[in-house]
C-alpha cells in the first residue's frame, strides 16, 4: 500500500513537471522536488534489480503463471518500441525519400530512438528468466519462433541506430574518417534499419498470433502485425512533435513549427487509416457487439480507440488546431498514451479471461519502468547539451564536417 | 491384465529410433527450417495415455509418483484424509500433474464432481516447441515434448502461448530460473521401456497406455457400447491439431474445467504463416528503398552537376 502512495506521488510530481513545463510556469522549488522524485525512483528500482537477480522474478514482480508477462513486456518492451518508431520514419523520410526539410529533427529523433531501444535491451535482459542465457538465440536457431525473430531485431536493429546515431559524437570526437565512413554508408544502413523497424514492430503483434483462444476478441486478429506497425508509425510521430516541444522549452530554442504541423497532419491521416482499419477488422470478425458490452475490456477499448485515437486523430486534422503549439502538443501526448494504453491491453486486460485480472503491477515494478523512463529522458538532455544534436539555428541545417 | 498388456505394448514401439530422436532434441543441433515435426514418422504411433475420467477417485497416486520418478520435491502431504477433500493443487514448475475435484452439470442437469486429472497434454503439433526462440523445447522422434534448461533463455513465451496453459517458471529462481512441464518421462522410463510413472501408479485403470491409434479405436468403442454413460467426445483427438493425452468423460467436458475454445488446428501455422514470408518482404522492401534511394539520390546528383558545370 505504502509503495503504491510512493508510486503515485513520484508519478503525480513528474506530471505536474511535464505540465509546468508546457505552461512555461516554473516555481523554484520545483528543481529539488523533481530531483528528490527521480533519486527516490532510482533508489526504488536499485532495490527492485538487486531483489530481482537474488531471489528471482516472483519476488518482486506481480507475474505469475497465468499472468507470465507484465509491466515491464507491455509497458516497457512493447510500448517502448512503437515510441521509438519516429527514428526510422524520419531515416526514412530525409535519408530515402530525400525530403530534406525533415533534416534538423532527423538527429533527436535517431537519438531518441537509440536510447529507447538500448532501455528496452535493458528491460528485456532484467525481464528474462536467464539474464545470462540472453545471447542464445545468436547460436541457437529456431527461426519457426515470433521471438526469435524479435530477439534478431532488437540486436541487429540497435547496431543501425548505433550507427545512425553516432555522427554527432564522431563530430565531437573529431573523428573525421570515421564519420565519412558512416557518412558514405548512410543509405544502406537507413534501408537495414527500415526493413529491421516494420519486421520488429510487426513482430511484436505477431507474437500473439499463437493465442487465439486467449487474447480477447477486440484485439485478437490475424492483422495484429499489420495494427502494431501503422500504429507505431503514428505514435512515433507524435513523440517527435513532443520531444521537440519540450527541447524548445528546456534549451530555449525556437521550435520547428511547420515540421511540427505538418508531422502531426501525417499522423492523423494514418489514425484514421488505422481506426478504419481495425473496426473493419472487427466488423468482419462479427465482433461489433463485444465494443458495447459493458466489460472491463470493452471500457478501455473504448478509451483506447475513441479518448485516445479517434478524439487526437480529429483534433489533429484540423488545420488551425495545428496552429497552436499547446494543443499540437496535448493531442500527442494522446496519441502516445494511446499506444501505451493499446500494448498494456493487449498483453494485460486482453489476455485476461473476463473482469479478473490473474496479474496487478507491484511498486517495484512500476519504480523500475519509472526509473529507466527518467534516466532515458536525463540522457536525452545531456546528449543534446553535449553533442551538436540540434540545429545551431532555425534554418541551418545541422553542423556538418566539410568534406 | 491391462498392466501387462500395456508394458507390450510399450516394447513394440521401436525403442532405437526413440532414443535416437532423444539425442537429436537434447543435443546442441540447430532445428532445420522447414517442418518442425520433420523427425516424426507417425502421429498414430505417438505413445499415449487415455483418461476414463469416469473411473479416476481422485487418489492422488499418479502425483506422487511422478514426483519420485522425477525427482521432484514431495514437500505437498498428499496422504492425509479422503480423497476429494484435499486442497486443490496447481501445475508448478516442479509439480507436472495434479488431480482436482471439479464439480459441474452433467446432460441431465445434474450436478456431480469429478477427479480430473492434469499435465502436459503432449500435443502432436506442439505450440511451445514452435514458439520458442532457442528451440529449448523439442518433440522427440516419438512424441513427447522435452524441455531443456541448458538452451532456455527464460522468455516465458512458452506459457504465454500454450493452449492448455501448462508449462510453468520457477518465479523464486534467481538468475538461473528454469520452465517445469511433464516430458512423459519420456528421457527415462520410456527409453527403458517402462511405462510413464503415473500410469503404472494408477490403481483403477483410469489412466491407459498405448499408441494413438489403439486407444482413439479403444475410446471409441467404450462410447458406442454404452452411450448412455459417455459424452461423445474424446478430449484431445483434435484439441489443438490433435494431443497425446486422450479424456473420455460422462460429463461434458466444458462444465468440469476443460478449455472448450482451443482451436482443433494446428497451432504453429498462425505464426509460421507470417514468418515464413519474411525473407519475401523484406526482400521486396530491399528492392524498393533501394531503388528509391538511388534514383532519387542520382537525379540531386546531376542537378548539382548541372549547377556546378554552369
Amino acid at each position: 500500500m505504502n509503495g503504491w502512495i510512493f508510486i503515485l506521488a513520484c508519478l503525480a510530481i513528474l506530471t505536474w513537471v511535464i505540465l509546468c513545463l508546457a505552461y512555461d510556469k516554473r516555481p523554484r522549488f520545483l528543481r529539488p522536488i523533481t530531483a528528490i522524485t527521480i533519486l527516490c525512483i532510482w533508489v526504488a528500482a536499485l532495490w527492485t534489480l538487486i531483489r530481482r537477480f537474488s531471489e528471482g522474478l516472483g519476488a518482486v514482480s506481480g507475474m505469475n503463471d497465468a499472468a507470465p508477462w507484465g509491466l515491464w513486456i507491455g509497458a516497457d518492451v512493447f510500448a517502448g518500441v512503437a515510441l521509438a518508431a519516429g527514428g526510422f520514419v524520419i531515416a526514412a523520410t530525409v535519408h530515402i525519400f530525400r525530403i530534406e526539410r525533415f533534416k534538423p529533427i532527423l538527429r533527436p529523433t535517431v537519438l531518441t530512438a537509440f536510447l529507447g531501444y538500448m532501455l528496452v535491451a535493458v528491460a528485456l535482459f532484467i525481464d528474462i528468466g536467464r539474464p545470462l542465457s540472453w545471447w542464445h538465440p545468436l547460436v541457437m536457431w529456431q527461426e519457426h519462433s515470433i521471438m526469435f525473430e524479435v530477439t534478431w531485431c532488437v540486436i541487429l536493429y540497435s547496431t543501425v541506430l548505433a550507427i545512425e546515431t553516432s555522427p554527432p559524437v564522431l563530430e565531437r570526437l573529431g573523428l573525421t574518417k570515421l564519420l565519412r565512413l558512416v557518412q558514405v554508408t548512410t543509405i544502406p544502413v537507413v534501408i537495414a534499419g527500415v526493413i529491421l523497424s516494420t519486421m520488429h514492430q510487426s513482430s511484436l503483434g505477431s507474437l500473439y498470433l499463437i493465442v487465439p483462444g486467449k487474447l480477447y476478441p477486440l484485439w485478437y486478429s490475424p492483422l495484429l502485425p499489420v495494427f502494431f506497425l501503422v500504429s507505431a508509425v503514428a505514435a512515433g510521430m507524435c513523440v517527435i512533435i513532443v520531444e521537440s516541444f519540450f527541447s524548445a522549452k528546456i534549451l530555449n530554442r525556437g521550435l520547428e513549427s511547420i515540421l511540427m504541423r505538418d508531422l502531426g497532419k501525417a499522423a492523423a491521416i494514418i489514425l484514421f487509416i488505422y481506426m478504419i482499419m481495425k473496426f473493419a477488422d472487427l466488423a468482419v470478425r462479427g465482433s461489433l457487439d463485444l465494443v458495447f458490452e459493458g466489460s472491463l475490456q470493452s471500457r478501455l477499448f473504448l478509451l483506447e480507440m475513441l479518448g485516445l485515437t479517434a478524439l487526437p486523430a480529429i483534433l489533429l486534422s484540423f488545420r488551425k488546431f495545428r496552429r497552436m503549439p499547446r494543443g499540437l502538443l496535448g493531442a500527442s501526448l494522446l496519441v502516445m498514451a494511446g499506444i501505451v494504453l493499446n500494448r498494456v491491453n493487449v498483453s494485460w486486460i486482453g489476455m485476461s479471461v473476463s473482469d479478473h485480472l490473474h496479474y496487478i503491477p507491484t511498486w517495484m515494478e512500476i519504480a523500475l519502468s519509472l526509473a529507466f523512463i527518467t534516466a532515458g529522458t536525463i540522457v536525452f538532455f545531456l546528449a543534446v547539451h553535449y553533442l551538436p544534436i540540434f540545429p545551431k539555428t532555425e534554418d541551418e541545417p545541422a553542423v556538418e564536417v566539410s568534406p | 491384465m491391462s498392466k501387462d498388456s500395456q508394458t507390450t505394448d510399450m516394447n513394440t514401439l521401436n525403442r532405437r529410433r526413440f532414443l535416437q530422436g532423444l539425442a537429436g532434441g537434447t543435443g546442441l543441433t540447430v532445428i532445420s527450417a522447414g517442418n518442425l515435426n520433420a523427425q516424426t514418422p507417425s502421429y498414430s504411433e505417438t505413445p499415449s495415455v487415455l483418461v476414463d475420467v469416469t473411473r479416476c477417485i481422485g487418489c492422488r497416486a499418479c502425483m506422487r509418483a511422478c514426483k519420485d520418478a522425477n525427482d521432484l520435491p514431495n514437500d505437498t502431504d498428499l496422504s492425509e484424509g479422503f480423497p476429494g477433500s484435499w486442497d486443490r493443487q496447481e501445475l508448478r514448475f516442479d509439480q507436472w500433474t495434479v488431480v482436482n475435484p471439479a464439480t459441474g452439470c452433467n446432460d441431465d442437469g445434474i450436478e456431480v464432481t469429478r477427479n480430473i486429472k492434469t499435465q502436459c497434454m503432449q500435443c502432436l503439433e506442439p505450440t511451445c516447441v514452435s514458439v520458442c526462440p532457442v528451440g529449448a523445447m523439442t518433440k522427440s522422434e516419438l512424441g513427447p515434448i522435452l524441455y531443456s534448461a541448458d538452451r532456455c533463455i527464460g522468455c516465458r513465451y512458452c506459457i504465454m502461448a500454450c493452449p492448455f496453459d501448462i508449462p510453468k517458471f520457477e518465479w523464486h529462481g534467481g538468475m538461473w530460473a528454469v520452465i517445469g512441464k511433464c516430458q512423459f518421462c519420456a528421457h527415462t522410463r520410456l527409453a527403458e521401456g517402462r511405462l510413464p510413472a503415473c500410469v503404472e501408479s494408477c490403481p483403477t485403470g483410469a489412466l491407459k497406455f498405448g499408441r494413438r491409434d489403439t486407444l482413439l479405436a479403444e475410446a471409441q468403442a467404450r462410447i458406442k457400447t454404452r452411450p448412455e454413460r459417455y459424452v461423445n467426445h474424446i478430449y484431445g483427438e483434435n484439441e489443438a491439431g490433435g494431443t497425446a493425452w486422450l479424456y473420455l468423460s460422462d460429463v461434458p467436458f466444458e462444465n468440469i474445467g476443460f478449455k472448450s475454445n482451443v482451436e482443433t488446428a494446428p497451432m504453429p501455422p498462425l505464426t509460421w504463416d507470417v514468418l515464413s514470408k519474411i525473407p519475401i518482404m523484406a526482400g521486396a522492401m530491399a528492392g524498393l528503398f533501394g531503388t528509391v534511394a538511388w534514383s532519387l539520390n542520382r537525379r540531386e546528383a546531376s542537378e548539382h552537376g548541372k549547377e556546378e558545370s554552369e
